[in-house]
């Protein structure tokens, strides 16, 4: 265990954990867009900048990123982070204006107007739901592709996604609802990449409801090695 | 060949070279780098090989091709040995002349370099003006190299480093030596080479890695270029002692696809020194292995940040992640990695040959040795050069490059690629020294230099570097990504006479906030052009937004074409060139009529007008 020192508070925290996670166990509020606790963390959005200081000098750092250490001393309110919150969410602002989750956030750092031309996107590009694919389902059937401000999230050369098995984890974890996903019956659709995905869902031999994909079920089978029978009723019947 | 097997093999090896070679016999030496081939190199080469056949004198005149030579815009360069004279311009037809002035010991006058300033002609490379001021430890080994001919290095005392290295050195020995050197990467970080040595040295595993980045993507430079054309065993040598010292037995070396020359010339010195025994197993006979891998870049400017570029050579997109843990203890495939710069590699032969203090003797407190400088723009000579460093960038613009083309006032200097920052005239007497530099805004980085005249808008030169920056951001972080598309679209704004009140401002928060938050040091770095024209010529931003006006007149959207009337004599050469018909001829002694409504401002009217009867207001 190491201590170090978060806006005042002696915080103790586990060799190898980041500012973040020292935060958070802390109940210190550090705002995140790009961050999952299950993902590696990627330092995308900036949000979750803070201030380190050391022998008289300070520096900003990803606290997602950057490893705890013996001693140091954090600040999350200083004015440098906090004009980097502000920054952050009024160019967010202005790339997603109607994205709610970003309104939230400009509200609460008191941004009420962006001063940017306005686009109308809906996804920041945090990479979650590329992170999630492929650490996570271990399926990776999208990514982030193109650079600078071509980048987008996509399936490999733009074409169907091929490898997806409409598990939907993308759409859970996305923090915009950029990746809009939908049941009707026996279908699931998600509406995002090229064309639009369509899987055929499986019903729960107990009690009727769709509970899954069946090439998510395939998948599932493959990776634990449970037999067919396991799958054949959804998790609340087990 | 046969294999070196040990130091005297090696020395062996050297006295056999230079007995079969005869020091008088005339060479005639074609400068065959990109920037030659540019110029027609590959044909001038041919045809004195023909010349030399017809004539039937292959075994009087020797003929070579070497890398480039620094005054690259007078090629094609052709230098005469032993005497060393010094042809800039040669052409193809030019070959049987001078085939017949070396048989003679003659010279051809006509293809001297004519001094600007004298009128002189001058016959001796080291006596041009743009050669004079150089110091050239690092890249001078080019004129005397064929790239692809390992013999023409080991002739020069090339692996005598490696041999003194691995012989009689131990590895803390070679690591005290750079470190004494005071070496600073050449990549552009300026980080202590030594330093970083020793922490890849230190660190634990058992596998390391050592990688020359050679991603060099800044418009305009080709420092690294041209030595890994000229002379890559220079390359290869600092990477193998760099690998001994540091304890790595494989290597990387990153180079960009779109420097085929660089690639081929490279894989062929790479196979020739597994070939002598320089690579490989059991180097020199001395146990050593040490195995070299070549990477070409897929053409993204951000793999030339180390991070990005770790990630590049592990297949993954070539995305820069955060340094909080270096590489050196945690690089490519998480383990312990050195990468250096071409530049910096190629120091380290030299420092090892001829001692530590004979380098700090050169340069200033902070910044010993050389530092090689791609000087272009509006000055006279443009070309690679290598200066001490403490040099002024005066002396930099006008002893070597000739100062500025046309008789043109100077208005600013670019150093360091396009996130350095504009250095202004005020500051022209400011020593080169990576921490001088970097007190005034910009930065070393790997040598770009980009001299700008009193025609160049400085408003309209940040947007172009920051819309450079913006292409080439990888995308992965909101400072960078969004940060510089809206400073780019300021600054377009501005140029385009849209500036309003408060845009001075935003780009300065804007700027702040793209240097602290952003991911890498390509962030980090890009508000400098933005950041250094808002600091030094402040007063064009003001006439943009407040006036309307670009005191550069070169903002299409705020200056306007017109005809002096009492200047133009109706020759009607405006009429015939104007794309858009916006002219009218009005007839003879009349003077023509520009109509503003058609006028596209491309400016050609006022190019071919012989009595300066157009102005630009």
């Amino acid at each position: 265990m190491v201590t170090l020192t978060i806006d005042g508070r002696e915080v103790r925290a586990k060799e190898g954990s980041t500012i973040l996670e020292a935060a958070l166990e802390e109940d210190i509020y550090i705002p995140t867009l790009c961050y999952y606790e299950r993902v590696s963390p990627a330092g995308v959005c900036r949000l979750c900048s803070v201030e380190i200081f050391r022998d008289g000098d300070s520096r900003i750092v990803a606290s997602c990123l950057y490893p705890v250490e013996e001693g140091l001393v954090v600040k999350t309110d200083t004015e440098k982070v906090m004009n980097i919150r502000k920054m952050t969410v009024e160019l967010l602002l202005a790339r997603c204006p109607d994205v709610k989750v970003i309104q939230d956030l400009a509200h609460n750092f008191g941004v009420e107007r962006t001063e940017f031309s306005l686009e109308d996107k809906k996804c920041i590009l945090c990479g979650l739901c590329a992170r999630v694919c492929e650490e996570i389902v271990g399926v990776g059937a999208i990514s982030l592709v193109g650079r600078g401000t071509e980048r987008s999230v996509n399936t490999p050369f733009l074409e169907e996604p091929g490898a997806c098995i409409g598990c939907g984890s993308c759409a859970f974890v996305c923090p915009t609802s950029a990746i809009r996903m939908e049941d009707i019956g026996d279908t699931r659709t998600i509406y995002r990449w090229k064309r639009k995905a369509e899987f055929k869902l499986k019903e729960c031999k107990k009690c009727g409801r769709y509970w899954a994909t069946e090439a998510q079920i395939e998948h599932m089978k493959k990776k634990t090695g449970l037999p067919e029978e396991f799958f054949e009723v959804c998790p609340n019947c087990r | 060949m046969p294999r070196v097997n040990s130091r005297s093999d090696l020395e062996k090896l050297r006295k056999e070279i230079q007995a079969k070679r005869d020091p008088n016999k005339p060479c005639i030496s074609v400068s065959s780098g990109t920037c030659g081939r540019a110029f027609g190199s590959k044909r001038v080469y041919a045809a004195f090989e023909e010349e030399i056949k017809k004539r039937g004198l292959k075994v009087e005149i020797a003929i070579k091709k070497t890398g480039c030579l620094g005054f690259c815009e007078r090629g094609t360069l052709v230098v005469i040995y032993p005497e060393e004279i010094f042809y800039t311009r040669v052409q193809p037809k030019d070959a049987p002349e001078v085939v017949q002035s070396v048989k003679e010991r003659k010279i051809v006058d006509r293809l001297l370099y004519t001094d600007p300033v004298t009128r002189k002609k001058i016959t001796y490379e080291s006596e041009i003006p743009f050669y004079k001021a150089q110091q050239r430890i690092i890249s001078e080994a080019n004129r005397w190299i064929d790239p692809r001919n390992i013999e023409d290095y080991v002739a020069l005392g090339g692996y005598t480093a490696l041999s003194k290295a691995i012989f009689e050195m131990t590895p803390e020995e070679v690591l005290e030596e750079i470190k004494g050197a005071n070496l600073r990467g050449r990549g552009g970080g300026g980080f202590p080479t030594g330093r970083k040595w020793e922490t890849t040295k230190k660190a634990l595993g058992e596998l390391k890695y050592v990688i020359v980045n050679c991603d060099e993507g800044d418009p305009g430079a080709y420092m690294d270029r041209s030595l890994m054309e000229g002379n890559p065993h220079s390359v290869l040598e600092g990477l193998i002692i760099g690998a001994y010292t540091i304890g790595a037995h494989e290597g990387y070396i990153y180079i960009r696809n779109e420097y085929p020359l660089a690639v081929e010339n490279l894989r062929i010195a790479v196979n020739q020194a597994e070939e002598y025994g320089f690579l490989g197993g059991n180097i020199l006979g001395s146990g050593f292995d040490f195995r070299v891998r070549i990477n070409r870049g897929g053409g993204a400017f951000v793999c030339g940040e180390s991070s990005a570029l770790m990630a590049s050579l592990e297949g993954r997109p070539g995305e820069p992640r955060a340094k909080y843990i270096h590489a050196a203890e945690r690089g490519l495939w998480d383990r312990p990695t050195n990468l250096n710069n071409v530049e910096t590699w190629a120091n380290v032969p030299q420092i090892i040959l001829k001692g530590a203090d004979w380098f700090r003797g050169m340069g200033t407190d902070g910044s010993k040795g050389t530092k090689i400088f791609s000087l272009v723009g509006k000055v006279n000579n443009t070309g690679l050069v290598e200066v001490p460093m403490g040099i002024t960038l005066r002396e930099i613009i006008y002893d070597i490059g000739g100062g500025i083309r046309d008789n043109k006032k100077f208005k600013a200097v670019q150093t360091g690629g396009p996130s350095g920052g504009f250095i202004p005239e005020s500051l022209l007497d400011l020593r080169v020294d990576f921490d001088e530099i970097s007190k005034v805004g910009s930065m070393m980085g790997s040598g770009g230099m980009i001299v700008m005249d009193e025609g160049t808008c400085m408003v309209d030169m940040a947007r172009y570097f920051l819309s450079f920056l913006e292409g080439e951001s990888c995308g992965k972080c909101v400072p960078c990504r969004e940060g510089i598309k809206r400073m780019r679209q300021i600054l377009t704004g501005i140029t385009e006479g849209r500036g309003k009140e408060g845009d001075i401002d935003l780009l300065e928060r804007l700027a702040s906030y793209v240097a602290d938050a952003s991911l890498c040091a390509l962030g980090i770095t890009a508000p400098n052009p933005v950041l250094t024209s808002l600091r030094y010529f402040r007063n064009e931003y003001e006439a943009h937004i407040k006036e309307k006006r670009c005191l550069a007149k070169q903002c299409k959207e705020l200056i306007s074409y017109h005809i002096i009337d009492e200047k133009c004599p109706g020759c009607g050469l405006c009429v015939k060139n104007c794309p858009v018909e916006a002219i009218t001829f009005m007839g003879k002694k009349k003077p023509v009529i520009l109509d503003q409504s058609k006028c596209i401002k491309c400016g050609i009217c006022f190019d071919v007008c012989k009595l300066s009867a157009i102005e630009v207001r």
